[in-house]
């Protein structure tokens, strides 16, 4: 290791599906405490490329590693390695069949194997933090969208993760559930967690993040300090000021 | 038509027809239960297994699909008492032609089960496996844990018409000569020269029931669903 | 074991004098088939009456309609069967009761079997009918009347021909299910190709040979049926519909 603040490392990464070349020699290094969030049009690869870093997503070549496990090494434990990568999808993935104290307490019994009392525990201190400990006897289909969302932020949070990553968390939202959403990660970006956010929320970018990773077409087209992607605008590519023009428009 | 009736014939019956009933439930809970334990484990093998194990396991549902299930019982019944004699090693040793009925509705209904649960899993969200596997669960625990509790609520009116289809196919053992409730009814009936009434009795207790079960899957159904129909 | 395996028996004469083994499990097979292609055409006509009949604000016919499919539907086909062949003639008037007595048997009994067969595929059917004509959005049905059309053009030119080619895959694995359930016929003493398969293979002393035939046919006609409707399907998609794929 060369740099001991160095958290998510994505050294030349390649996938296809069939034919068609979904991340194209892509690399990336997101160290300790930084929060980067990912943008681009859609199908541009965003989502599979952070899906990759807890090997959701297996790539053809490539390698990435996470603190000191090698993802792409067929030998590591990818289950032991995912339930340090806390996960947050589009479109929730609440379990709707257990209620939400439960969502958050079945995968620290059957990974991390805490005791039921302890788990319970822990589930209701994290479910406090999102301001969800009222609801945690309802079952997930009689929640908003955004308080699923919390809850699910919070059942990632209980397996006490070293990284989070965020696909799209707000983009199946109503408009005015977003903000409820976006509050529980600004707090989580200022406690120091790390974190990659592909999302929209240009706002969120501003106001939270360290860098701008821009992707087109399968390929990270811009890696920057965020303020450099906003503010200096002719240094970006064509493409990049494209999607910004159009982002930024409304 | 200038039948004479006389449903007494019924009553006199009625022993002889409840043992076939007997045997006809044993033949429905028997393949219900092995047939859905089997069908689960062909469509995990099928969805989840390595390919090879996949690839048998398709054969075997196509096998068992397209063959009629009365074939499907002939075959059982003739190679049954050979295979059984071979495994117990007893070369005299009978077989009752109720474990070949037993084992060709188990092995046959299980393909159509495996249909049924694989529907199930596919019912379910592929981003709730994606959902247990970021949490660090195994696959096998995602299985177990998150994804067929919900199929099997999702596929639970499917299941229970399969059930009524597999009631429905446990008469089709008349073929080898077995006193389920229909061989029984045939045999009685023939026995006094009352076919009429024993058939057409047989005929309203199976429409009860199976209707009661058809009634019960649609209501599952609707209550599963009520944006549906 | 010790089973000797004989594959030229299909070549030998039977020991009834009528032919070879192959040829009457040839003649099996072509009662199967005519058993099946005419209990599945007569079959597709009455769902498609029935199970139009079921969406039609008609109360009556609606109501009848539904009566039919449940009763149907409820009772084992080999029950029914049996119904047709010992218990219905013997309700109908004397004169026809022997008439069809008197018949030739052969004919009775395949008459008997396409009747039952006909008419329990249809109740089937009819509901795989009806959810297609359901399927179609109700948009479509207002945008026809919206536009003058009466209920009877509106079903022939635009429901019909949209819930057709949703109802293309279940009606290919009913008619699959009516060829495997003409095997019952058997039951009533005519010899298909199961009941073919089952008694030569008790002739011959050659039971898994026979057996073994008898599968493969089964399998290569279901799969020939499966590629063949596999292709009307696929002509007859529509773009942007989501009933084809599957």
């Amino acid at each position: 290791m060369k740099n001991g603040d160095d958290m998510i490392e994505i050294k030349n990464v390649s996938k296809w599906y069939g034919d068609f070349k979904v991340l194209d020699d892509c690399s990336a290094v997101v160290s300790k405490g930084e929060v980067v969030v990912v943008c681009g049009p859609s199908g541009s690869g965003k989502s599979t490329l952070m899906k990759t870093v807890n090997g959701l997503e297996p790539v053809q070549q490539g390698e990435i590693r996470v603190a000191d496990t090698v993802v792409t090494d067929r030998k590591t434990r990818l289950t032991a390695l995912r339930s340090r990568v806390g996960m947050v999808f589009q479109h929730f993935e609440l379990f709707p069949h257990l209620n939400v104290l439960d969502n958050l307490v079945l995968a620290q019994t059957k990974v991390l194997k805490r005791p039921l009392a302890e788990a319970r525990e822990r589930a209701m201190l994290l479910l406090r933090r999102v301001d969800m400990e009222a609801f945690s006897e309802k079952f997930p289909g009689n929640l908003s969208g955004g308080q699923q969302q919390r809850v699910a932020v919070a059942r990632s949070l209980a397996m006490d993760p070293m990284v989070m990553l965020f696909d799209e968390p707000t983009s199946a939202l109503d408009p005015e559930m977003v903000g409820e959403v976006l509050e529980v990660m600004m707090q989580l970006a200022r406690e120091g967690m790390t974190m990659i956010v592909v999302t929209h929320e240009m706002g969120f970018a501003r106001k939270v993040s360290n860098r701008v990773i821009f992707m087109d077409r399968g390929r990270i087209v811009e890696d920057c300090p965020k303020d450099d992607f906003f503010e200096r605008r002719d240094e970006r590519s064509e493409r990049a000021r494209d999607f910004l023009d159009k982002i930024l428009q409304h | 038509m200038n039948y004479a009736f006389e449903w007494g014939t019924i009553l006199r019956a009625w022993p002889y027809l409840m043992q076939g009933l007997q045997t006809t439930l044993l033949l429905l809970v028997v393949g219900v239960v092995l047939g859905i334990a089997l069908g689960t484990v062909l469509a995990i093998c099928r969805m989840f297994g390595p390919r090879p194990l996949a690839a048998l396991t398709t054969g075997y549902v196509n096998l068992f699909r397209s063959i009629p299930l009365i074939l499907t019982i002939f075959w059982f019944y003739i190679m049954m008492p050979g295979v059984m004699r071979v495994l117990t090693g007893d070369p005299n040793l009978t077989v009752g032609p109720i474990y070949a009925a037993l084992a060709a509705l188990v092995l046959a209904e299980a393909a159509y089960f495996c249909e049924i649960v694989r529907a199930g899993i596919g019912s379910v969200r592929s981003g709730q496996m994606q959902a247990c596997l970021s949490l660090g669960l195994t696959r096998w625990q995602a299985l177990t844990n998150v994804i067929l509790p919900q199929a099997f609520r999702n596929m639970t009116p499917s299941l229970l018409n399969q059930t009524i289809a597999l009631l429905k196919d446990t008469s089709l053992v008349y073929v080898i000569s077995m006193n389920d409730f229909l061989g029984a009814a045939v045999r009685i009936g023939q026995r006094d020269g009352r076919v009429v009434e024993v058939f057409i009795f047989v005929a309203v207790v199976y429409f009860v029931v199976c209707s009661a079960g058809t009634w019960l899957a649609g209501w599952l159904q609707k209550r599963l669903n009520p944006g549906k129909a | 074991m010790n089973y000797s395996w004989d594959w030229l028996i299909f070549l030998q004469p039977s020991i009834t004098g009528e032919g070879a083994y192959g040829y009457l499990l040839l003649r099996g097979l072509l009662w199967t088939l005519a058993i099946s292609s005419l209990s599945w055409v007569l079959a597709v006509a009455i769902a498609a009456a029935v199970g139009i009949a079921r969406t039609l604000d008609f109360v009556v016919l609606r109501f009848l309609a539904a009566t039919y499919v449940n009763i149907f539907r409820n009772i084992p086909l080999l029950v029914q069967l049996f119904l047709w062949y010992f218990v219905v003639p013997e309700l109908l008037p004397t004169a026809w009761g022997t008439a069809i007595k008197r018949m030739d048997p052969l004919l009775n009994q395949y008459f008997t079997v396409v009747v039952g067969l006909t008419l329990y595929t249809a109740a089937k059917a009819s509901e795989h009918i009806r959810s297609g004509i359901e399927s179609v959005s109700a948009g479509q049905k207002q945008a026809g009347r919206s536009l003058g059309l009466t209920t009877a053009q509106s079903y022939r030119y635009v429901i019909l021909p949209q819930a057709m080619r949703i109802v293309i895959p279940p009606m290919t694995s009913d008619f699959l299910n009516v060829f495997k359930n003409s095997s019952v016929a058997l039951t009533i003493g005519l010899l298909e190709l199961a009941g073919a398969t089952y008694q030569l293979s008790e002739f011959s002393a050659q039971p898994f040979e026979f057996f073994a035939a008898a599968t493969l046919i089964y399998m290569m006609i279901t799969y020939t049926v499966i590629l063949l409707m596999r292709a009307v399907e696929r002509c007859t998609r529509i773009a942007g519909s989501l009933g084809a794929a599957s």
